[in-house]
C-alpha cells in the first residue's frame, strides 16, 4: 500500500452521477469496464456523448487528447480506471505536454483489476497516480480519498485549466454491469451527430 | 567530430509531403520520431496552425487520430516501422469503429540498413497494415512523395480506414553506423 493513501472508500457512482449532473453537452470518453459502466450509471446507456472503449486498454485518455484538441473550446472528460492508466502511463506524458486546457481526466483507482478477477494493480503497492502525473507537470493533478475532498476535485475537474488530472481512491467493491451498446460504429456516429451535427 | 550521418534523396519531398498534409486539412499531427522524417516534423512544428505533439509511444497515434476525428478534426501519425509493432491493439479501433487512420512510416530496412535490430519490423511493418486490412502504400521515388501522402490522406478520411505511406530509404536517406 501506498504510505499516504491507504483509504480506498470514495463511492465511484456517487462522483461519477455528481460529475455529470447538470453536463448533458459535455463530451465524455470512457475506458473499459466499470468506468464504461459509470457513465452509463450516471446518463443512460444512449446518452450520445458517451464514447465508451471496450478494448484498445489505456488508450482512452488519448481519445480524449485528440477530441479536445479537435475541440478546444469544449471541456472534454475522460473516465478510467487505474488499470486502464497503468497500461497507458506514458500518456499521463503526453497529456502534460498537449497544453490542452479543456481536458479532464478522472481515475477510479480500487487498487484492483475488478474485472478480471480482482489481481492487484500496482497502485496498491506503492504506485501513486495523483503523483506521477503531478510529477510530470500537469497542471492540475492529484489523488483524492476522502469525502470532503470531493467537490473541489469535481470543481476542478469541470472549471480547472487543464490538463487536470484527479485520481480518486474508491472502493473495490464491483459496482455492477448495466447493458448498454458495444458497438463502435453506432457510438461514433451518433457522438458525431451530437457534437458537430453531422455524420 | 566523427557522426553517424544520413544522406537524404535530392529534392524537396519533405515539403512536398508538409504541403499535401496541409492542402488536405491534416491539423493534428503525433510522432515519435525516425531521423528521415525529420525535416517534415520540424516543418509541421513550426506551423501554428498545425497541432504537433511528441508521443510517449506509437500506441497513442490512433487514439488520438480517433479522438480527433470524434471532434471533426483530421490527424496524422508520424512514426518508424519498429512503431508498427506497438501500434497493433490501439490500431484496432480503426477497424472496430470505422476511424480513420493515417501514419507516415519511415521504412527502415527497405534499402542498406546498418542496424540487425531494425530488420524484423522492417519486413513485417506493411504485412501487419495487410493484415488489418489497411492499404500500405510504398514511397520509392522523392518525386512520389507528396502525390502519395495527398492519396493517402484523402483515402483515409473517405473510405474510414488505416492507410500507411511507407517511406524507402532510398527516399529518406541512409543512415550510416560507424563500425
Amino acid at each position: 500500500m501506498s504510505d499516504k493513501h491507504t483509504l480506498y472508500t470514495l463511492d465511484r457512482r456517487v462522483i461519477v452521477k455528481k460529475l455529470l449532473d447538470g453536463q448533458d453537452e459535455m463530451p465524455v470518453i470512457t475506458g473499459l469496464s466499470s468506468a464504461s459502466y459509470d457513465s452509463v450509471a450516471a446518463r443512460s446507456a444512449d446518452h450520445p456523448l458517451n464514447f465508451n472503449l471496450h478494448g484498445a486498454l489505456g488508450g482512452a485518455a488519448m481519445v480524449g487528447l485528440g477530441l479536445a484538441m479537435a475541440q478546444p473550446e469544449k471541456r472534454v472528460m475522460v473516465l478510467m480506471g487505474d488499470g486502464d492508466v497503468l497500461c497507458g502511463l506514458g500518456s499521463l506524458a503526453t497529456l502534460a505536454i498537449s497544453g490542452a486546457k479543456n481536458l479532464s481526466l478522472a481515475i477510479f483507482d480500487n487498487g484492483i483489476f475488478g474485472e478480471t478477477g480482482n489481481q492487484l494493480t500496482a497502485t496498491s503497492q506503492c504506485v501513486e497516480l495523483g503523483d506521477v502525473a503531478a510529477s510530470c507537470g500537469t497542471p492540475i493533478a492529484r489523488t483524492v480519498d476522502r469525502e470532503d475532498q470531493v467537490d473541489d476535485a469535481i470543481k476542478d475537474l469541470l472549471h480547472g485549466e487543464g490538463p487536470v488530472v484527479i485520481n480518486f481512491k474508491v472502493s473495490p467493491k464491483h459496482p455492477g454491469h448495466l447493458a448498454k451498446t458495444r458497438d463502435g460504429v453506432l457510438m461514433k456516429l451518433r457522438f458525431r451527430k451530437a457534437l458537430l451535427g453531422h455524420s | 567530430m566523427v557522426s553517424e550521418v544520413s544522406s537524404a534523396a535530392a529534392g524537396n519531398w519533405s515539403r512536398d509531403v508538409y504541403n499535401a498534409l496541409k492542402e488536405q486539412g491534416v491539423s493534428v499531427v503525433g510522432f515519435v520520431p525516425d531521423g528521415g522524417m525529420k525535416e517534415i516534423i520540424e516543418l509541421c512544428l513550426a506551423d501554428k496552425d498545425m497541432k504537433t505533439i511528441a508521443l510517449t509511444n506509437e500506441c497513442e497515434g490512433p487514439t488520438l487520430m480517433a479522438g480527433c476525428w470524434l471532434g471533426g478534426v483530421k490527424g496524422c501519425l508520424i512514426l518508424q516501422s519498429t512503431g508498427v509493432g506497438n501500434i497493433i491493439n490501439a490500431a484496432s479501433m480503426s477497424e472496430v469503429c470505422q476511424f480513420p487512420f493515417l501514419a507516415l512510416v519511415s521504412w527502415r530496412s527497405s534499402w542498406a540498413e546498418g542496424n540487425r535490430w531494425q530488420v524484423p519490423m522492417g519486413l513485417r511493418c506493411q504485412d501487419y497494415f495487410k493484415m488489418a486490412g489497411f492499404h500500405a502504400m510504398q514511397v520509392n521515388e522523392p518525386d512520389d512523395a507528396g502525390p502519395s501522402v495527398a492519396a493517402a490522406v484523402e483515402e483515409a478520411y473517405n473510405t474510414l480506414n488505416g492507410v500507411g505511406v511507407f517511406f524507402s530509404q532510398r527516399v529518406m536517406g541512409v543512415k550510416r553506423f560507424l563500425r
